[in-house]
């Protein structure tokens, strides 16, 4: 079965912390202030984060597995 | 989503109360320093963004506003405003109608100026305030500062509105100027820490 996991591009990330508002698994977390980080063994890929993100930097990655 | 309610996760309240407060009495706008100093404080101490994911009173209020009362068109802002060049350049556009307020300000403590009792929009619409104003408390600098922060944030509320409604309900976090600011205070320290 695909299992979906939340990407987030660091690099355009602005920290703003609304994903991680919205995570209902509390995967999200912004540990340095810089960009958000996914645990990825708590992320079920629900894609609340990508629909959250003001600045649309999260995705969702498939992978077969 | 079915977290439980913090405090903090009402301050909007504090944000909304704010910008009503303005409208009867301008000196009140004083207080929007801590929307100020609170982010850099926590930003330089602690190295991280707390202020922006948890106590910012007007991320909560276009949150609400866009997700709870569905203004919100809920499009990917376009990418130029996400660019590197845009965010930083508004920071540094935002500083510098910051020390030119500082400079109004300091002309009328200094005398050489009146007191313009007028809220500026956009950093163009001169918008007449006097009804807020009962005078100062021993110079009309007070009053000329109060003017002037509160233009600051009331522009950046109307700007942030006009992209709650055009994209994500928060897209005013993505040029926010103090987040960008928070930001790079959290680069440049965590780059220091790991040097250590």
């Amino acid at each position: 079965m695909a299992k979906r996991k939340a990407i987030v591009s660091t690099r355009e990330c602005v920290a703003c912390g609304c994903c991680m508002k919205v995570c209902p698994r509390g995967a999200i977390s912004i540990p340095k202030g810089i960009f958000a980080e996914i645990d990825r063994e708590l992320c079920v890929g629900c894609g609340k984060c990508v629909k959250e993100c003001p600045a649309s930097v999260i995705v969702l990655e498939v992978s077969e597995s | 989503m079915n977290r439980k309610k913090n405090w903090y996760d009402y301050l909007w309240i504090v944000s909304l109360t704010y910008l009503v407060l303005g409208f009867f009495n301008i000196l009140f706008a004083w207080l929007g320093l801590l929307c100020f100093f609170i982010p850099l404080i926590i930003s330089i101490t602690k190295g991280n963004k707390a202020y922006c994911n948890r106590y910012c009173g007007r991320g909560q209020l276009f949150a609400l506003a866009g997700g709870r009362f569905g203004l919100s068109r809920k499009k990917d802002i376009p990418g130029w405003m996400k660019s590197g060049w845009f965010r930083y350049g508004f920071l540094i556009f935002f500083f510098i109608m910051f020390f030119l307020m500082l400079w109004n300000t300091w002309l009328v403590f200094a005398g050489t100026k009146n007191l313009r009792t007028a809220v500026t929009l956009l950093w163009t619409f001169k918008v007449p305030w006097h009804w807020a104003y009962h005078g100062a408390f021993f110079s009309d600098g007070v009053a000329q500062f109060a003017f002037g922060f509160y233009s600051i944030m009331l522009t950046s509320t109307v700007l942030g509105f006009v992209t709650m409604l055009l994209f994500k309900p928060r897209s005013w976090c993505v040029y926010c100027p103090m987040g960008t600011m928070t930001q790079l205070i959290c680069k440049a320290k965590h780059v220091t820490w790991s040097q250590k």
